[in-house]
C-alpha cells in the first residue's frame, strides 16, 4: 500500500509543466491527487514521472465572462462549493458538489482532476455535460478546445493526449430562473454513486417546457443523455404523470452491471432516479413573468 | 532537482521550521509518523477512505496519505499533536473526554483535525454539518454520537469565549497559513 518509486517534478510555471510532459515517458499529471494517490498506493498505477501541477497557482480561479463561466483546471471543490458565483450561475454544479467525496477531499479535489479522471459514476463530468462544458486544453504546441461530448471517449478515457494538460472549463449558465436537480444513489454519502441524475429545465410564459436536459451517471461508461425522453417532455405541461411516463422506458435500459449492482437494479433506480429529478427541477422553475418581474 | 529522486523541504510542523531530506514516493502520513517522529497522526487504510490520517495543511484539513511529503515544501502543517496546549488539553480535546467521545482512540486524531477546521469556519455547527464532516471518518467503537455530543459541546465553550476561540484551537499559536484559495472575480 505504498506507491512504487518515481521522479517528482514540480514545474512553477506553466509552460515548464508543458515541457515536462512533452518529454517525460509514462508521465502522469498530478493534480489534487484524491484519486491518482490511491491508485499509486494500490500499485494500480506505475508510473516513472509525476508532474505535480499544484504550483501553478494561476489555473486556481472562478471567472465570469457573462456567457460562460470559465474555471482554472486546478480550481478545489471546496472553492466551488463555497462560490457565490456558482450558486447563482450554476446552481447544478452547487448541488452535485456537495455529494462529491467529504470535507476533507474537496479540500484538496481539483475539478480539472475530477474531468481528467473521468469516472463513469463521478459527479463533475455530469455536470460539465450538462452545462455544455467547454475544455481548454495546451500542449507545448498549441492549445485545442473540446466539447465534452469530444472530450469523454470511454470508461475512465478521455481524449486528452499525453503531452496535453486541461488548463480550463468554461461553462454556460442557463437562464435566470432555470429549474434544477441533482440527486443521486450510494450506499453511503460521499461515495461515488451508483446512479446519478443531472436534470435542466426551462418553462415557458405558459408554464410548458421549453428547454430540458437531461443526464444519467453511473448507468453507462460515460455519461448518458437522455434525448429521447428530452424529446418527450418538450411542449408538455409538466406533472408527476408525465415524468412517470416518460421515464418508464428506462426500466429496459441497458445499464452497466457488477457483482453488487445488476444491469436491472441500475435500470430501475435510473427510471425512479430521473422522475425525482423530473420533479425536483420542475419545483424549482420559476416562470417567467416572475422573473422578469424581478429584472 | 527536479529528476533526483530525494528532496530537500523546508516547511512549519505545529509551528516550527523543520528541513529534511525526503523520498520522493514517501507519503506524508509515513513522513511525519517515522521521519518527523509524531506519532499522533495514524495510518488506516492507506487510500483516503477512513480519515485516521487527516492533517491540516495551510489550514484545511486533508488526507496525508493521499499527499507527498514533498508537497509540503514551503507549507504549514498541524497535527494532532499541534492542537493541544503545552500541558493539557484543547477545549475539543477536553469536550471529548466529558462527553466520552471515544473509545480506542484510534481515529481520533483525524477527527479532531476535522473537527477543529469545522470550528474555526464555523462557531456554531449544527449535529447536520458535524455529521457531513464526520462522513469523512471511519470510527468502529462509538457509533458517533458522542463524537457529535462532544463537538457541540465544544463550539458552546468556545461561543463563551469568542476572542480566544482561535487561540484555544490552535493554542500554541502555531503559523496557520489560511489560503483562501481563489476568489470569485
Amino acid at each position: 500500500m505504498k506507491s512504487a518509486a518515481f521522479t517528482h517534478h514540480s514545474p512553477q510555471t506553466l509552460q515548464e509543466a508543458l515541457v515536462l510532459l512533452g518529454q517525460c515517458q509514462n508521465a502522469k499529471v498530478l493534480a489534487g491527487g484524491q484519486s491518482l494517490m490511491p491508485m499509486m498506493n494500490y500499485r494500480l498505477v506505475g508510473i516513472d514521472h509525476l508532474i505535480d501541477i499544484n504550483s501553478l497557482v494561476e489555473l486556481d480561479f472562478i471567472k465570469d465572462e457573462k456567457s460562460f463561466i470559465e474555471f482554472g483546471s486546478m480550481v478545489r471543490q471546496y472553492s466551488i462549493a463555497k462560490s457565490d458565483l456558482v450558486s447563482k450561475r450554476l446552481p447544478l454544479m452547487s448541488e452535485a458538489i456537495q455529494y462529491v467525496g467529504h470535507m476533507q477531499t474537496r479540500n484538496r479535489g481539483t475539478l480539472g482532476g475530477s474531468l481528467s479522471h473521468f469516472d463513469p459514476s463521478a459527479e463533475m463530468p455530469l455536470v460539465a455535460y450538462s452545462y455544455d462544458a467547454q475544455l481548454v486544453v495546451l500542449n507545448v504546441r498549441g492549445s485545442r478546445v473540446l466539447s465534452m461530448a469530444e472530450f469523454g471517449q470511454d470508461f475512465m478515457t478521455t481524449a486528452l493526449e499525453g503531452d496535453e494538460l486541461l488548463v480550463a472549463i468554461r461553462m454556460s449558465p442557463w437562464p435566470e430562473g432555470h429549474g434544477y436537480s441533482f440527486v443521486e444513489f450510494a450506499r453511503r454519502h460521499g461515495d461515488f454513486a451508483i446512479v446519478s441524475v443531472a436534470t435542466l429545465m426551462t418553462l415557458d410564459a405558459n408554464g410548458f417546457i421549453d428547454r430540458v436536459s437531461i443526464h444519467l451517471g453511473g448507468v453507462a461508461a460515460t455519461p448518458l443523455r437522455l434525448t429521447e425522453v428530452e424529446a418527450e417532455l418538450l411542449g408538455q405541461q409538466p406533472s408527476e404523470a408525465l415524468f412517470v411516463k416518460v421515464s418508464q422506458p428506462l426500466s429496459k435500459l441497458d445499464a452497466l452491471s457488477d457483482k453488487l449492482y445488476p444491469s436491472w437494479y441500475r435500470a430501475r433506480l435510473a427510471q425512479s432516479l430521473v422522475v425525482r429529478s423530473l420533479t425536483a427541477a420542475q419545483a424549482r422553475c420559476l416562470n417567467i413573468e416572475s422573473v422578469e418581474s424581478h429584472s | 532537482m527536479n529528476s533526483s529522486p530525494l528532496k530537500t523541504i523546508s516547511f512549519q510542523l505545529n509551528g516550527k521550521t523543520i528541513q529534511e531530506e525526503v523520498q520522493s514516493r514517501l507519503n506524508l502520513a509515513d513522513f511525519l509518523r517515522q521521519q518527523c517522529h509524531l506519532t499522533g497522526t495514524h495510518v488506516g487504510c492507506e487510500h483516503g477512505v477512513c480519515g485516521a490520517c487527516t492533517v491540516m495543511v495551510e489550514g484545511r484539513a486533508v488526507r496525508s496519505c493521499l499527499m507527498l511529503a514533498v508537497q509540503v515544501d514551503q507549507k504549514a502543517v498541524v497535527t494532532v499533536e499541534g492542537i493541544s496546549p503545552a500541558s493539557g488539553l484543547s477545549v475539543l480535546q477536553e469536550s471529548f473526554w466529558a462527553e466520552h467521545g471515544l473509545q480506542c482512540g484510534f481515529c481520533t486524531p483525524g477527527v479532531l483535525i476535522s473537527l477543529t477546521q469545522l470550528l474555526i469556519d464555523n462557531s456554531s455547527p449544527s449535529p447536520e454539518e458535524i455529521r457531513d464532516v464526520l462522513s469523512g471518518h471511519l470510527c468502529r467503537c462509538t457509533g458517533y454520537q458522542n463524537i457529535v455530543k462532544a463537538c457541540m459541546l465544544a463550539a458552546k465553550r468556545l461561543r463563551e469565549t469568542p476572542d480566544l476561540a482561535q487561540s484555544i484551537l490552535i493554542p500554541q499559536g502555531h503559523k496557520l497559513t489560511v489560503i483562501e484559495g481563489h476568489h470569485d472575480h
